[in-house]
């Protein structure tokens, strides 16, 4: 018995303190240094905050480098299918130009109309803002984690919780600004809690990310009267984002509800981050 | 000159359980599948595991912290966490190796059960209890259990390649 405790003691020892004839680190001497590592992590200084940003650029850089192969070889099966697809989503692309033509002569009058409304009540156009459009250098598409990282940073005017677009759909916002890249925290993640509004009801609730292809809806009124269909937008509570930015439509799995999102979100390609505040926060 | 070419050859061959854990760290490959996310697993921790009980030289511990710390960046996590998990990772493994006297593949198979489950507890462990992240702990299980059952296929494929990594040394 004796032994046999000596001998996993011994085994241990030799695990975590020896080096092999290659070893230049004993196992325990770099789990140590990943302990100092997690504890910098909390320190917040100007320094530390730079050398950061320097050596995330370069990671972000050589991973999308080493990314090359990988999307060729998708980009390759893509175009191939969408080849094959093509004539159908002609005929659907036809019918549907029909309807937007049609929607558009209605949209122009309601907008000469909103306009005219506007100017009589001396209203700002809460909907015009700047915007900087950058590429996903790299999504690694995490099962537990869903973020994005950009090709644009601190040089390009993007700053930590700003919002960004796919398209005019909301897909998530800022959370990590470097020098020459940024990552943005999707709307599915775990993590992402967003202030939304309802429509045409008008209800608020909190988007809020499960990691799926769909995020819950909470907070809802109470005896609210939710229809699957109905549209969900920023509610710009709080100022953080823009209000009216389209996300997505709400749907209903097993008695709750939650928000298909108009953008797929494993898509990404080219987003817009929205670089000038909303008017709440300018005054 | 054909020594010269073949001592290239043999080290290039060495290289190659690095190239791997490294091109998984840094590229969008994984196997992390959207639509089929009961099949996601993490070959990282196969390789890991694998290559440290198999031969620690030529995977060394400096590497796999370095690949950990390039993981965190590109995931976005605190800096850390992966370098932890990947260690005690490979701790396991060396512990298994100094106790082995007959390697075989159902053997180590068994002990990365348990390794693994640790391994991901302390990743879930630190994110939700030091860094409040919240974690899908379902999708990490579900990753668990398939790397698990993977492990035997692929520690076939990695058997063949560190047999041409053996006669390559030897030519």
């Amino acid at each position: 018995m004796v032994t046999s405790r000596d001998d996993f003691s011994i085994a241990i020892r030799s695990a975590f303190l020896k080096k092999g004839l290659k070893q230049k680190f004993s196992l325990l001497a770099l789990i140590v240094a990943s302990i100092i590592l997690l504890s910098i992590e909390a320190i917040n200084s100007k320094s530390l905050n730079f050398i950061r940003s320097s050596v995330k650029d370069v990671i972000y850089r050589t991973s999308f480098i080493a990314s090359i192969p990988n999307n060729s070889i998708s980009s390759v099966f893509t175009k191939i299918q969408n080849y094959f697809e093509v004539y159908e989503e002609y005929e659907i692309v036809k019918s549907k130009l029909q309807q937007l033509e049609n929607q558009k002569n209605k949209i122009n009058y309601l907008k000469i109309e909103n306009d005219k409304l506007k100017k009589i009540i001396d209203d700002t156009d809460a909907y015009s803002y700047e915007s900087v459009t950058t590429k996903v250098l790299v999504d690694k598409k995490s099962p537990f984690l869903k973020s994005v990282i950009l090709n644009k940073g601190f040089n390009s005017g993007l700053k930590k919780g700003m919002p960004v677009l796919d398209g005019s759909y909301f897909v998530g916002r800022i959370t990590e600004v470097n020098h020459l890249s940024s990552r943005t925290l999707l709307i599915n993640d775990l993590n992402s809690k967003i202030p939304v509004l309802i429509e045409p009801m008008g209800y608020q609730a909190i988007m809020s990310g499960n990691g799926d292809k769909v995020a819950l809806l909470e907070f809802l009124p109470k005896n609210h009267q939710l229809e699957v269909g109905n549209l969900v937008y920023t509610s710009g509570t709080g100022g953080i984002f823009f209000p009216g930015i389209p996300i997505g439509k709400v749907e209903s799995i097993e008695k709750k509800f939650y928000i298909k999102f108009f953008s797929d979100l494993s898509q990404l390609y080219l987003v817009n981050v929205i670089t000038s505040e909303p008017t709440g926060n300018k005054q | 000159m054909v020594s010269f070419r073949k001592k290239y050859v043999s080290r290039f061959f060495g290289l190659i359980p690095i190239l791997i854990l490294f091109f998984l760290v840094c590229s969008d490959t994984n196997f992390n599948f959207e639509e089929l996310s009961f099949l996601s697993f993490n070959l990282i921790y196969i390789v890991i595991f694998y290559w440290v009980l198999k031969n620690p030289d030529i995977l060394g511990y400096g590497f796999i912290f370095l690949a950990g710390v390039v993981n965190d960046v590109i995931i976005g996590l605190p800096i850390g966490v992966s370098p932890i998990t990947y260690l005690i990772l490979a701790g396991f493994a060396a512990y298994v190796r100094y106790l082995t006297v007959e390697p075989s593949l159902i053997y180590d198979w068994v002990i990365f059960v348990p390794s693994i489950a640790v391994t991901n507890s302390v990743y879930f462990y630190i994110l939700r209890i030091f860094f409040d992240i919240d974690v899908n702990y379902i999708a990490l299980a579900v990753n668990t259990s398939v790397t698990i059952l993977l492990y035997p296929i692929i520690g076939i494929l990695f058997n063949l390649l560190s047999k041409i990594i053996i006669v390559r040394k030897n030519v």
